[in-house]
């Protein structure tokens, strides 16, 4: 029987997850809880906290703010100010490969190396959003009509990827291959980087908010619907002619947050009205691991083994899903 | 398993500061951000520059104009605000209203669409009123030069007169009568450096129709309506929810939301004098005859229609139905029971430039119920 282990946060729940084996909620009222041995709660920024992301290893929490700052967060409670831009909201980040980070704010993107040293890359409208490549020093900025690739060690010309509209989030698959953006409309837009064909993934009553690919990046799963809709990403054609996954059907509340199991082809959800569930692909078997509480889920994560998820809302609630005793 | 809907929220007000360059509105913000009034804004400004208040909600925002991808021209948002909107979101509890400046030369219609056209802004906010701030001596230059000036009068729910003492008592009558020539529904105070009671300028509900129809001069006969909470913000605005997810190559969505509708003709008037409002009055509706009226009505001449408003009796509806609008966006719902005694009328109000104004009376009317 899964088991809940409610968590007291401060504020809306910006980010979940687990740094090694500690679970970490960073909230919007600027503090982290790190329940380690020692349960901790940390005033990361002076305002709030607007983006949280762990680093690649997962060893550390990046968290920026509306003070400005990007801090650095360990697991054992230590802070270190890694950059700031005094009077921006720093509400976009990335962690990339060797200790880099990338954060945005209006319409700059800037990567700090591990040593310290930044880069910044403008763009003529706003930033949407930010993701390292899986492999090598390589930077996707989705904005308006489109995205841009860079190379933050090179001073070589950036790869421009164009379709009209506002994009949002941006992710890279994890084999790499494909680029996709979730845009102002209801909708996502891909590109196959090997020949820019562009593909659109739409029918979703709200906006993707939340995505999450399944293990050995089979399918990505995505929030925005009355369901999760899983666009399978295998074959050569990724999802283009599919139809998707709908796994975990309600038809009194959306879907918020999805977050794929590390291992099984099992998804976690949670929904507007606070509800958390996972359901299997295979057959859309059901597990109730939350009733509905205050407010939408904003985070889920899973621990490295897929024993224990973490969630957040947006009202302040949290707690750790335990699937074992 | 039982399921239950997620908790109503409450959505935090925002108010709209537009006006000229000049005409006043840092003043007025200042103002707004020092008085004790025992309320806590965030403010979006377009620069820091004289905003002189170390405030850590105040934020600084680059105007991004976001066209839809529906092919119409007019359905723009700011891609600017729906982000801050939801960072501040993150920070809920810690402000009880969002104050949003414009420069002076922003047009409002993005801004004010923001708060109808995306989701999640209008689940975490609702527009509570547009606020111009007018320049008494510089205005009538103003409206000669610039459409933005004249756009932004027309869109307002609170006019701000300020700079009256640069002005004789005549010039300031010819402003008004200007003013209120261009927009008669909004409700004009008189300023010396933005010094007014900021209650008549803050958390004024203007969404409540009621006030505002009522000071058409045509209505003034009916008397008073107590202020009462604005329309519901439940918007029923026509989802076409796909839910047949579908992925393609092709962008041949059909992005049909709240009745956006597309081949209109753009016909600018080299007058910029040209904006006029007209209110309409009828019996009870024919709700078969007045929605596909005001969705042609608003597809054809929706870049001319800056701002419409009403509240509609159909008949053997026992309650008032609350209508408004912003270029091709409506939006309507039911708001609550008419009251014994109460007028039961249909009542609608344009603000726009171009219009026919005749044949949009004769067409409302023919939507009357038998």
């Amino acid at each position: 029987m899964p088991t809940v282990a409610p968590v007291e946060v401060g504020g809306y729940v910006v980010r979940a997850g687990f740094l090694n084996e500690t679970p970490f909620f960073a909230c919007g009222n600027g503090e982290v809880v790190l329940l380690g041995a020692a349960p901790r709660i940390l005033t990361a920024h002076q305002g709030g906290i607007l983006a949280a992301v762990p680093t690649s290893k997962a060893d550390c929490l990046i968290t920026s703010g509306d003070d400005g700052r990007i801090m650095k967060v360990g697991s054992e409670g230590e802070l270190e100010q890694l950059a700031e831009r005094p009077r921006k909201w720093i509400d976009l980040l990335a962690a990339g490969p060797s200790g880099s980070v990338a954060f945005a704010s209006g319409r700059t993107a800037w990567v700090r190396l591990a040593d310290g040293t930044e880069k910044e890359f403008a763009h003529e409208r706003a930033v949407g959003g930010l993701a390292f490549a899986p492999k090598g020093m390589r930077l996707a900025v989705s904005r308006y009509d489109g995205a841009t690739l860079w190379w933050p060690n090179t001073a070589g010309k950036p790869t421009e990827l164009s379709w009209k509209g506002a994009h949002l989030e941006v992710c890279f698959s994890p084999d790499g291959k494909y680029l996709v953006t979730a845009m102002q409309e209801n909708a996502l837009h891909g590109w196959r980087l090997s020949d820019m064909q562009d593909m659109r993934m739409t029918g979703y009553p709200a906006k993707i908010k939340s995505w999450s690919w399944s293990a050995k990046g089979k399918y990505l799963a995505t929030s925005g619907a009355n369901s999760a809709i899983l666009w399978p990403f295998f074959g050569k054609t990724g999802p283009m002619g599919q139809t998707p996954l709908q796994l975990g059907v309600r038809g009194d509340s959306l879907v918020t947050a999805v977050a794929c199991h590390p291992a099984e082809d099992v998804v976690a959800l949670g929904y507007a009205d606070g509800m958390v569930l996972m359901a299997r692909f295979e057959d859309n078997a059901e597990v109730l691991l939350r009733r509905p509480g205050k407010g939408p889920v904003s985070s889920l994560a899973w621990d490295n083994a897929g024993n224990r998820l973490v969630f957040g809302t947006e009202e302040a609630e949290a707690g750790v899903i335990a699937l074992q005793d | 398993m039982s399921a239950t809907q997620s908790p109503e929220r409450t959505q935090i007000p925002v108010t709209v500061l537009t006006g000229y360059l000049g005409a006043g509105k840092t003043t007025l913000l200042n103002r707004i951000l020092t008085e004790n009034h025992g309320q806590k804004y965030a403010v979006i400004v377009n620069e820091f520059g004289e905003v002189g208040i170390d405030n850590d909600l105040l934020v600084e925002s680059d105007e991004e104009i976001f066209e839809m991808n529906n092919g119409c021209i007019c359905c723009t948002v700011r891609g600017d605000l729906i982000r801050t909107v939801q960072n501040l979101m993150k920070r809920r509890g810690a402000f009880d209203a969002i104050i949003v400046e414009t420069t002076g030369v922003a047009d409002p219609a993005p801004v004010a669409q923001t708060f109808f056209m995306d989701d999640d802004v209008r689940k975490a906010s609702r527009l509570d009123a547009v606020v111009t701030v007018v320049d008494a001596r510089h205005v009538l230059q103003r409206l000669a030069d610039t459409s933005e000036a004249e756009d932004q009068i027309a869109f307002a729910d609170v006019i701000l007169i300020n700079k009256t003492d640069l002005v004789s008592a005549e010039e300031l009558a010819n402003v008004e009568g200007r003013i209120r020539k261009i927009n008669p529904y909004a409700v004009l105070h008189r300023s010396e450096r933005c010094a007014v009671d900021l209650k008549t300028v803050l958390d004024r509900g203007a969404f409540d129709l009621d006030r505002i129809l009522s000071l058409d001069p045509h209505f003034l006969e009916h008397g008073h309506h107590a202020h009462e909470c604005g329309p519901e913000c439940d918007h029923d605005h026509d989802h076409h929810h796909h839910h047949d997810h579908e992925c393609g190559t092709d962008c041949d969505h059909d992005h049909d939301h709240h009745n956006h509708h597309h081949g209109h003709d753009h016909h600018h008037h080299e007058d910029p004098h040209s904006v006029k409002s007209i209110s309409l009055v009828a019996g009870d509706l024919n709700p078969d005859m007045f929605f596909p009226w005001i969705n042609q009505v608003t597809q054809v001449q929706g870049p001319n229609i800056l701002r419409l408003k009403g509240i509609l009796s159909f008949k053997d509806d026992p309650q008032r139905y609350v209508i408004q609008g912003v270029h091709m966006i409506v939006e309507g719902d039911h708001q609550r029971d008419w009251k014994e005694g109460e007028d039961r009328s249909s009542r609608l109000v344009f603000i726009g430039r171009d219009l026919n104004w005749d044949v949009l009376k004769q067409s409302f009317a023919a939507c009357q119920a038998q």
